[in-house]
Order: structure tokens, then C-alpha cells, then sequence
């Protein structure tokens, strides 16, 4: 085995540098894997280590204290309101009277409908007219949804509780040593100042959990449910069902493993689907800045701009236009009917194979301005003496190009790489608004079809199936493959830089 | 006698990269030319399968404004895009500016969640917000509001351009001002605010072209309310299989109506544009 700065690998060709390359890559993979779960169970260690002291803390604190603050063990913020934090005091105990209501008027209820998502759905009753009308009961879909809330709900109370008992055995001691606890005004002082990231990230960061943190907690929980359009509330009721939707997916006991079929066949597309369509605009958007950089062009600002164009037209509006230009009756066919090339209409995207090309054809077309606007800049960079050199050592333009340009630009875009390919996997305009995942076929279930990729699967699902149990299912497979893929590359790619370097 | 036959080769080699840069750009722009003669087509409303019309007309930008909704979807896209731009600006500045320049407790862990949600499909989240907001009734007919929150609400996420444009902006500019007594609010708004300008527009104008093409999740939310529609899920619909061979040209003229303004805004404000995607692509 041979050491990567050692002098026999710098002497090996370029094909053997590569296997080695390749083996390295492949010997550093179960060390990669293990230092991830290292990093996991670590931070599991260390969170319930923090929980273990904070708990210790309290004790102590309780035992320590004096009658304010073990009064505000069971009212929050009494302390505070007898030692000069007014302000304090009361934003804690008017969040305490708020839980306190939300929990007996809505909270516990729905907590405790959430062990099977409620009983009854519907019952025939007579009303006062004598007629027979159906009363709603359970909807187990606001039961998960307000129960999901209120555990969140929950949470942040008994994070406040923490943070309110902590206060005051601070502000005890203080005052034990005769320093006065800070006042509204030191507070609001501090928000402005030593504390100002926490104005700035509190409304953000509520949305994030509003529109994002607590959504995703529900989705997750819908694909341990059998929630799809024959368990539709109000009028039917749904339940947790625990890997049965897992266990479908991967074909495993299911009645004819259709489904764990066509999600083998579009994981594989989207996969396929992603690799080409970022390395090809990668590759032709370098190449047509380098065309467009090459000394003694003229009008270089005119060709940039008139691509770039592309970029600021909505792409609905293109690529809508363009799958009706290239429909089987479509101008193309036409055109290229009437100049005598062809006789019969080219199937570009009713033919399965033919469609799969085109759509990453016309993914160029959107992408090429785009990295070319990139490269352009990073092209400019390079130190122009390297390629001096290079041509004085007598190094071709293709040769230049593999050894100088596209390292450079490997090595510079790394990152930007990795979110392109992600950005891909999850690419809905480009695959819907072209082809809505034609031309379908009747061996993939679930409305799905030769060019669906993950995501649009996961919008038909939903929009057209109302399938939601199996839409979340998919959306948390889509989330492993590209977190797969972001830690392997995240942990073996030697382009990870330190942020601190860039300040 | 080296020389000129050098030139001679450079010129040549000149000659045919011009030929195949003007072939790309004749590529590259032909579906706009056809998007263009479609829209003016007047004598039938169809596809058709020759490109120059035999009649001129206005008639399609007529049909647009009397005979669909045009005028509401184009109202709801334009205040969606207004207030989002609003929101997620000062959401993604006040994100990136504290997590580049403050060190607080809990900044990497917080950074790495955000990491970790961004690998989500943001439909997935999106069906829940669905449940979410047609609790409050901001779905089907309420779109607008719907979508404002739906687009602004977790813009904080995408901090990552914004924040590696403060990582260059020297550290000791907020030093010195903390220095002389300023605290970080007044460091924020007097000292990096003036320097932040081309980080903004890019900001503002990232977050006002977005609605204009979103369909999925404009989709998702205003289902089955034609009056809710933006322009996309809107025009859309006029290329459905009854509606396509009576309002082919009626959509290519909406579709040019869209992109006109937008692309307009996306040239003048191009340089911001290039210096923010270039700025997040080397620093990731």
C-alpha cells in the first residue's frame, strides 16, 4: 500500500493514480461511518449528560434557596417580581397562565385522543327538526395536528420552567452577595447590545419552527399512520399503523410489491437524473464561458448577457413553451416535417428512453447560463503564468484544459457541486412543468411515470392520490439518500474548508 | 513569416468560435422569438405547427384580460412578491449578520439543524403547512396571505449567500465601532447596513422573482380557487387538455406579459445578481 505523498505513487501513471485514488476512497468509507456514528452517539452522550446536571442544578437550587424562589418552582416568575425584575416576572407567569389555560381547554383533550387518533368519526343523529343528520366527532387529522402542537407546546414550557428556576437561583445569589439582579432596563439594554442575536434571530428562527420544525414532526409521524383517501376526515378516521407503510415501500409483506418496485425504478432515475444533469451543465457551462473568455473575442459582454436571459424568464413560461414545442404535434416535429428532415413526429417526450434524454437536454438549455455565469468568474482567477508555463512545457489545449482548468474549478467549487446535486434530486419545475412525468405506464403505480423523479412522485401523491401516508414515507426516503450522499461527501471530500480561514 | 501564419491560425480558430457563439445565443433565444410570434398570432388560437403567423393580431392579449382571470393572478403574484421580498430581506439579513459576526452558545448546533432541515423535500413540510394554515383559513380562497407566510416563513434558511458576503467585511470595522461605545444594533444599522447595499438587492430581488415562477407550492395552496391563483398555476391551466386549443396563443401572451417586467428587473439589477451567485458558489 502506498502513502499518498510518498515518491513511488508521484512516479505511478495517471489511470494508477486513479485506482489508488479510487481504493483510498474506498478503504476511508467504514472510517467515515464510524466517525459519524461516533459524532451521533457522542452528541446523544453529551445531550443527556447536559439533562442529567440541569436536573442536579434544580435540586440544588431548590435546596438551596430561600422562599421566593422555591415559591417559583410552582409560580414562575414570583421571584423575579420580588427582586426587582418586574418585567421578567410577568412575561413568566402570564406565559405560565397561558399554558395553564391552553392545557385545560384544548391541550388535554388532544393529548390524550393521540394514543389512536380518535374513536368515533361520524354519527347519524336526529336534530330538532326530526331529520337525520351526520355529526362529526374525532377528526384525527386536528387531533394529530393540535396534539403535535401542543407537545411542542409542552416543550418550550418545560424549557422556560428550567430557564425560570435558573434565573432565580442566579438572582438569589446575587443578591446574597449584594449585587442587584438586572433590571427591565439592563435587559432591554442588553437585547440591543451583548444579547443582540437573540432580536435578531427571534422572529426567523419562529418561523423555522412554525413553517418548517413542527411541519416536518407532523409529516413524520403521518408515515407511521394509514392516513390516505379511504381514511379521509371528517367523515372516516385514521390511525398509527408503525412500519407497515415502511415495510410496504420496501416491498417487504406487501400483497404485490408494485410500489416498492416503482420507487426502486425512480429512486435510480432521480439518481441518474441528478448525476447527468449537474455534471453536463457543469462541464458545457465552463466550456461555453471559456469560449466566451478566449482572448480576442469581441462583444463578450453581448453573448453573456443574451444567455443569460434565459435566466430572468420565469421558468414556467419556458418550460412550458418548450413541452408544447416539442409535443409529438408540436412546432418542431412540424418544422422539421416540412424541411423534408424527418417523416414521422420524433417522440421526444412520449418515448420513455427519448424523453429521459430530452429532459436532460433541456435542462442545459436552463443550466448552461447559469454555471457559465459562474466559471466565468472563477476562470478569471486562475493565475494566468500557469497556463504560460504550461504551453511553454508544450501542454495542448485539452491537456490545459484537464490539468489546469477543470482541478482548479474542482477544487474552488466543490461544495457548490454537492448543492447542485441535491438541488437536482429535489429539481420539481424542470421534470413537472416539461413532462408532468410522462409518458406513464401502467408497471408503476401511484400516477408515477418513465421521468418522475422522488419529488413530483411525492406531489402527485399528494395532489392527485391524496396518498399522504405514503408521500411522507417517500419524502423521509428522499431526506436519507440526500443526507447519505451530503455526510459521505461532506466527511471525505478534502475541499471542506474551515469557515473561520475565509474572515 | 511564424507569425502570420499564426495569426492566420488564431483568426481562423476566432472565426469559428464567433460562429458557434452566435449559434448558441440563436438557440438560446429562439424560444423567446417563438413565445413572441405566438403571442401576436391571429388567426387561429391553437397549436400550430409553423412558426411565423399568417396574421397579426392583438386579439390574444384581449381574450387574456377579458376572458380569464389574468388581471387577479397578476394582482396576487404582485403582492405576494411584494410583501415576501419585505420579509424574507430583513429574515436573512438578521439571520446571516448574527451567525457570521456574533458567537453565541449553541451557534454551530444551530447551524447544523438548519443544515439537516434543508435536506428535507420542502414539499413534505409544505403538505403540513397546507393542514396548517386551512386551519386559519388561509388556503383556497386566501391564498395571498397563504403564500406570503408559506414562501417568507422559513426564509430564514437560506442565510448561506447572505452570511458569507458579511464573512468578508473585515471583523475589526465592528470592533472599532464597539470600541467607541456602539452597541450591536447600532454596529448593525449604521456601520453594516451602508456597506451591505449589493447583498440586499440581491436579497430583495432573489425574494420578488420567486413567487413569479413558483408552481408547486402556489398549487398546493390555492387548489381549486381559480381567483387565488398567481400567474403561474393561473396560466397554467390554460394549457389543459379542453382549454389548449382555444387558448394556446392567449397563454403565450400572458407568458410574455410575465417575463417582460421580470426580465426587465433581472437586466438592470444584473451585476448584483452575478456577484451573489458567484460569492455563494466559491464559498458554498
Amino acid at each position: 500500500m502506498l502513502n499518498r505523498d510518498s515518491l513511488d505513487f508521484h512516479k505511478l501513471n495517471g489511470l494508477q493514480k486513479l485506482l489508488y485514488k479510487f481504493l483510498w476512497f474506498l478503504l476511508s468509507v467504514p472510517a467515515g461511518m464510524v466517525s459519524i456514528i461516533k459524532k451521533g452517539v457522542g452528541g446523544i452522550v453529551k445531550f443527556f449528560k447536559s439533562v442529567i446536571s440541569v436536573i442536579k442544578e434544580t435540586v440544588r437550587t431548590f435546596v438551596k434557596g430561600d422562599i421566593f424562589t422555591r415559591i417559583s418552582y410552582f409560580i414562575m416568575g414570583f421571584g423575579q417580581l420580588f427582586r426587582g425584575q418586574a418585567l421578567r416576572g410577568i412575561l413568566f407567569l402570564g406565559f405560565q397562565l397561558v399554558f395553564i389555560l391552553y392545557m385545560l381547554f384544548f391541550g388535554i383533550e388532544f393529548i390524550s385522543k393521540l394514543d389512536n387518533l380518535g374513536d368515533v368519526a361520524a354519527v347519524t343523529v336526529i336534530n330538532e327538526y326530526g331529520l337525520e343528520v351526520i355529526e362529526y366527532r374525532d377528526n384525527s387529522l386536528k387531533i394529530l395536528l393540535y396534539g403535535t402542537l401542543t407537545i411542542f407546546f409542552c416543550i418550550g414550557y418545560i424549557y422556560t420552567w428550567f430557564v425560570n428556576v435558573r434565573q432565580n437561583g442566579k438572582a438569589q445569589s446575587l443578591i446574597e452577595k449584594g449585587i442587584r439582579p438586572k433590571s427591565a432596563r439592563d435587559d432591554i439594554r442588553a437585547l440591543a447590545d451583548s444579547q443582540y442575536y437573540k432580536t435578531l434571530l427571534a422572529l426567523p428562527l419562529t418561523g423555522i419552527l412554525v413553517f418548517t420544525v413542527i411541519p416536518l414532526f407532523f409529516m413524520i409521524l403521518v408515515a407511521f399512520t394509514n392516513y390516505d383517501y379511504t381514511h379521509l376526515p371528517p367523515g372516516k378516521l385514521f390511525t398509527w399503523v408503525g412500519l407497515a407503510n415502511f415495510k410496504n415501500l420496501l416491498g417487504v409483506q406487501a400483497s404485490d410489491g408494485k410500489f416498492a418496485f416503482t420507487f426502486g425504478e425512480i429512486l435510480v432515475w432521480t439518481l441518474l437524473w441528478a448525476f447527468f444533469a449537474t455534471f453536463t451543465n457543469y462541464l458545457f457551462g465552463i466550456l461555453v464561458a471559456l469560449l466566451i473568455n478566449k482572448k480576442g473575442i469581441r462583444f463578450k459582454k453581448g453573448f453573456r448577457t443574451l444567455l443569460v436571459i434565459t435566466i430572468a424568464v420565469p421558468q414556467f413560461v419556458s418550460l412550458l413553451l418548450i413541452s408544447k414545442m416539442l409535443a409529438d404535434d408540436g412546432v418542431i416535429n412540424g418544422v422539421l416535417r416540412d424541411l423534408g428532415i424527418i417523416t414521422q413526429g420524433i417522440k421526444w417526450l412520449t418515448d420513455p428512453i427519448l424523453a429521459r434524454i430530452t429532459v436532460i437536454a433541456v435542462n442545459l438549455w436552463l443550466g448552461i447560463p447559469y454555471t457559465m455565469l459562474i466559471a466565468t468568474g472563477i476562470l478569471m482567477n486562475i493565475p494566468a503564468d500557469l497556463y504560460e508555463s504550461a504551453r511553454i512545457d508544450g501542454a495542448g489545449g485539452i491537456r490545459r484544459f484537464t490539468k489546469i482548468t477543470m482541478p482548479y474549478m474542482l477544487f474552488v467549487t466543490g461544495p457548490y457541486l454537492l448543492t447542485t446535486f441535491v438541488g437536482n434530486i429535489n429539481n420539481f419545475n424542470v421534470i413537472y412543468l416539461l413532462t408532468g412525468g410522462a409518458p406513464k405506464t401502467t408497471d408503476f403505480t401511484g400516477g408515477a411515470g418513465y421521468t418522475d423523479l422522488l419529488i413530483t412522485w411525492l406531489y402527485k401523491l399528494t395532489l392527485t392520490d391524496n396518498d399522504y401516508k405514503m408521500a411522507a414515507v417517500i419524502g423521509i426516503m428522499t431526506f436519507v439518500v440526500v443526507a447519505g450522499i451530503s455526510l459521505v461527501v461532506y466527511n471525505l471530500s478534502s475541499s471542506v474548508k474551515n469557515e473561520e480561514n475565509f474572515q | 513569416m511564424k507569425t502570420i501564419s499564426s495569426n492566420k491560425k488564431h483568426r481562423a480558430s476566432n472565426t469559428a468560435v464567433y460562429i458557434l457563439l452566435t449559434a448558441l445565443c440563436i438557440l438560446w433565444l429562439l424560444p423567446f422569438v417563438y413565445l413572441v410570434l405566438q403571442a401576436f398570432r391571429g388567426e387561429s388560437r391553437s397549436m400550430v405547427s409553423y412558426v411565423i403567423p399568417k396574421e397579426w393580431s392583438l386579439a390574444n392579449f384581449k381574450i387574456l384580460f377579458t376572458q380569464t382571470s389574468f388581471l387577479r393572478w397578476y394582482l396576487n403574484t404582485f403582492i405576494i412578491a411584494l410583501f415576501t421580498s419585505v420579509i424574507q430581506t430583513a429574515f436573512v439579513l438578521s439571520v446571516s449578520y448574527a451567525l457570521s459576526r456574533i458567537r453565541f452558545r449553541g451557534r454551530r448546533l444551530l447551524m447544523n439543524i438548519i443544515l439537516v432541515l434543508g435536506m428535507f423535500p420542502g414539499f413534505l413540510s409544505m403538505i403540513a403547512v397546507y393542514f396548517i394554515l386551512k386551519l386559519i383559513g388561509f388556503t383556497g380562497p386566501g391564498s395571498v396571505p397563504g403564500l406570503i407566510l408559506v414562501y417568507a416563513g422559513s426564509s430564514g434558511m437560506g442565510y448561506y449567500v447572505a452570511k458569507g458576503f458579511f464573512d468578508t467585511i473585515p471583523r475589526s470595522l465592528d470592533e472599532a465601532a464597539r470600541i467607541d461605545g456602539a452597541g450591536r444594533a447600532r454596529v448593525f444599522f449604521k456601520i453594516i447596513m451602508p456597506m451591505a447595499k449589493p447583498i440586499i438587492i440581491y436579497t430583495v430581488m432573489m425574494a420578488f422573482i420567486a413567487p413569479w415562477g413558483d408552481y408547486m407550492f402556489a398549487s398546493l395552496i390555492s387548489f381549486g380557487y381559480e381567483e387565488a391563483y398567481n400567474v403561474a398555476v393561473g396560466l397554467f391551466t390554460l394549457l389543459d387538455r379542453e382549454h389548449i386549443n382555444n387558448y394556446y396563443t392567449v397563454f403565450c401572451a400572458g407568458g410574455l406579459l410575465v417575463a417582460l417586467p421580470v426580465t426587465v428587473l433581472f437586466m438592470m439589477l444584473q451585476r448584483y445578481y452575478v456577484e451573489g451567485i458567484t460569492g455563494g458558489a466559491v464559498k458554498g
